[in-house]
């Protein structure tokens, strides 16, 4: 049975519903992140998890019990925010040490446990400290040390990487991925980082305008996104308008406006004449130069119109013939190489078959 | 440039004298040894020791003094409730309730709390009477300076103490109280800086029976100005003084008028 369930949870605001219905479940221990662009309703939804506001309808399961209108202190559950929201009066240790106090353990038992809990997240020498004393990345420490020493269920995780730099960032990834593979404890992270989500995630909800638009594992997501938002959202995408001609096992036969027939895995059920788009990774489409029309039979005929090299890879924009472009990403793995194509070198454009997807637009 | 700051410092150091001065030459002649205020005679401390002689002024000073501690401390417990209100309540029409008795001419809510105090009431006046009254508009300052203290914190703070298992209660009494602490007392000490100076409101009130310093001085100066008058001002304005000193020590944000950092 799964640790949380959302079930056809709805919040407004005035008119605007800032959560839509949404339902999903996590497993225990699972890492799960609520990913989407800011005003997507994540930040609500985690509000709404850690009891801070009451949904309008729906409810809340944790471990079979309906939390829904418990208030926040009754839930076993613990937020990191992303402003740490540390207590500047107490010490580090004063900080950590609150949630053991407020379920009332002994003395000795919590001065154990915050003694191992700094130990954890390398702050031995820090718990005389006060807050405003650290760094950035010391009071992150800080936090998740608060926010797992009392074992909730859940811990909700709003945003918390998102005041550091870039370099800290990637080594806090790192040691928040530790933290939840070591502790057992299931995460219920919030970001609006694509790349974070990919990195740190066993799976991944999509939101947008106060819906699930798919969940699934990082890598299904990235290969296989449901629809337009999320193959556009997560990462890089070409699209070329397109139109289905024929539905056959497993496959499609769509009319590319300007180009001609070209066949995709299906993988949803589509009727035919449904308009969309084939959605392609850049670093799925390949690139090399043609000298006569023979050459280029299995691939479009295009013309570099752009490129950009940004040392590991060098992105080439290729323009075809009904006007669309298309990027090609095309690794630096050679020693010594710097560019291959040259602005207005004529060159095929390919994917392989199974690359392309058919994503129809949206009623 | 430097034409403007000379100009700019001119400018400060009048309207600093223009305060101060009058100030000054007060505290000046309280030393003066001379029944006058005319002229400068030469220097002592009799106007003092008059004064400490003085029972009906120690008498006045000691109403005084029960009265301002009692006004700030319930003015402090009822400004602190009206400010945490004011923040966590956004009813526009809140802090017109509380900052009102701010902004009224002294006189007008002197006359209106003597009139509630003698007709709705039925209420003899005296030390009571003036205690509720300087409680009425000290409220609105204290509630001012704790609602500037809270207006600069992070909200997901107090959100933080319940989510890790504090009950409300808990929630104020280990985080919200400690944060605005230094606020509550600086509300303190400035109601009772207000309380102990006030005439007008307590000119309103205070009835007929105890003297009080500020209204007690008034009579003094009706008889004739003496260097006691002078004594009682400057002991008054350095216990003021002391005050703000250490009210703003406490809150330094309460003089930026709330637009904290």
């Amino acid at each position: 049975m799964a640790l949380l369930e959302i079930c056809n949870l709805t919040k407004s605001f005035g008119d605007f519903a800032a959560i839509d219905k949404v339902s999903f479940s996590v497993e225990a221990g699972e890492f799960f992140t609520l990913l989407g662009p800011s005003g997507c309703g994540k930040t609500t939804l985690l509000r709404l998890i850690a009891g801070f506001d009451a949904p309008d309808t729906g409810q809340i399961i944790l471990d079979g019990m309906d939390i829904t209108q418990l208030p926040p202190e009754k839930r076993p559950i613990h937020t990191v925010f992303q402003s740490y929201a540390l207590f500047p009066h107490m010490t580090v240790a004063d900080n950590i040490s609150f949630p053991l106090k407020m379920s009332g353990e002994l003395p000795a038992e919590i001065k154990a446990r915050v003694k191992q809990a700094l130990n954890d997240v390398q702050l031995t020498k820090f718990g005389h400290r006060f807050p405003q004393e650290l760094s950035g990345g010391q009071k992150q420490r800080v936090a998740f040390a608060r926010g797992l020493i009392n074992r909730p269920q859940l811990l909700l995780l709003d945003e918390p990487l998102g005041a550091l730099d870039e370099k800290l960032r990637v080594d806090m990834q790192r040691e928040l991925i530790k933290l939840q593979k070591d502790s057992g404890i299931t995460f219920v992270f919030i970001t609006h980082s694509q790349n974070e989500a990919l990195a740190l995630s066993h799976r991944i909800a999509v939101m947008n305008h106060g819906t699930i638009k798919q969940i699934d594992t990082p890598s299904q997501i990235y290969n296989f996104p449901d629809n337009y938002f999320v193959a556009n959202f997560i990462g890089k995408i070409n699209s070329l308008n397109a139109q289905v001609l024929a539905i056959t096992d497993q496959q499609l036969e769509l009319e590319v406006t300007g180009l001609g027939v070209v066949k995709v895995l299906s993988k949803e059920a589509v009727n035919v004449g449904a308009q969309g788009v084939i959605a392609i990774r850049p670093e799925q489409v390949t690139i090399k130069y043609y000298s006569t029309p023979e050459e280029a039979v299995d691939g479009f005929l295009g013309k570099v119109k752009d490129f950009l090299y940004v040392g590991d890879v060098t992105t080439y924009l290729v323009q075809l013939p009904n006007g669309a472009c298309i990027e090609a990403l095309t690794p630096n793995a050679t020693p010594g190489r710097t560019q291959f194509f040259n602005i207005g070198d004529p060159v095929v454009v390919n994917w392989e078959y199974a690359s392309g997807k058919f994503l129809k637009n949206e009623a | 440039m430097a034409r403007n700051s000379i100009a700019l410092w001119v400018a400060a150091i009048l309207v600093y004298a223009f305060l101060y001065i009058p100030l000054i030459i007060v505290v000046v002649y309280s030393f003066n040894d001379s029944r006058l205020n005319a002229e400068w005679v030469g220097f002592t401390l009799y106007w003092y020791k008059a004064l400490f002689n003085n029972t009906e002024m120690l008498t006045a000073a000691r109403n005084s003094l029960i009265i301002a501690v009692s006004a700030s401390l319930l003015a402090t417990v009822l400004g602190t409730m009206a400010g945490l209100a004011i923040h966590r309540y956004k009813l526009k029409v809140l802090p017109i309730l509380a900052f009102t008795p701010l902004a009224i001419p002294e006189i007008l809510l002197g006359v209106a709390l003597l009139l509630f105090f003698l007709q709705v009431l039925n209420l003899t006046l005296g030390m009571l009477s003036i205690i509720l009254a300087h409680t009425v508009f000290c409220i609105g300052f204290v509630a001012i300076i704790v609602r500037a203290r809270l207006q600069g914190m992070d909200e997901s703070i107090f959100e933080a103490a319940r989510d890790l298992g504090a009950t409300p209660w808990q929630t104020f009494h280990q985080i919200t109280l400690p944060l605005i602490m230094p606020a509550v007392v600086a509300g303190a000490l400035m109601s009772f800086t207000l309380s102990i100076d006030d005439f007008v409101i307590t000119f309103f009130v205070k009835g007929v029976g105890e003297p009080i310093l500020a209204t007690q001085i008034y009579t003094m100066i009706k008889v004739a100005v003496t260097p006691e008058v002078n004594a009682i001002s400057s002991l008054l304005m350095l216990l003021t003084l002391i005050m703000i000193i250490i009210a703003t020590r406490f809150d330094s944000s309460m003089l930026q008028g709330g637009s904290k950092q």
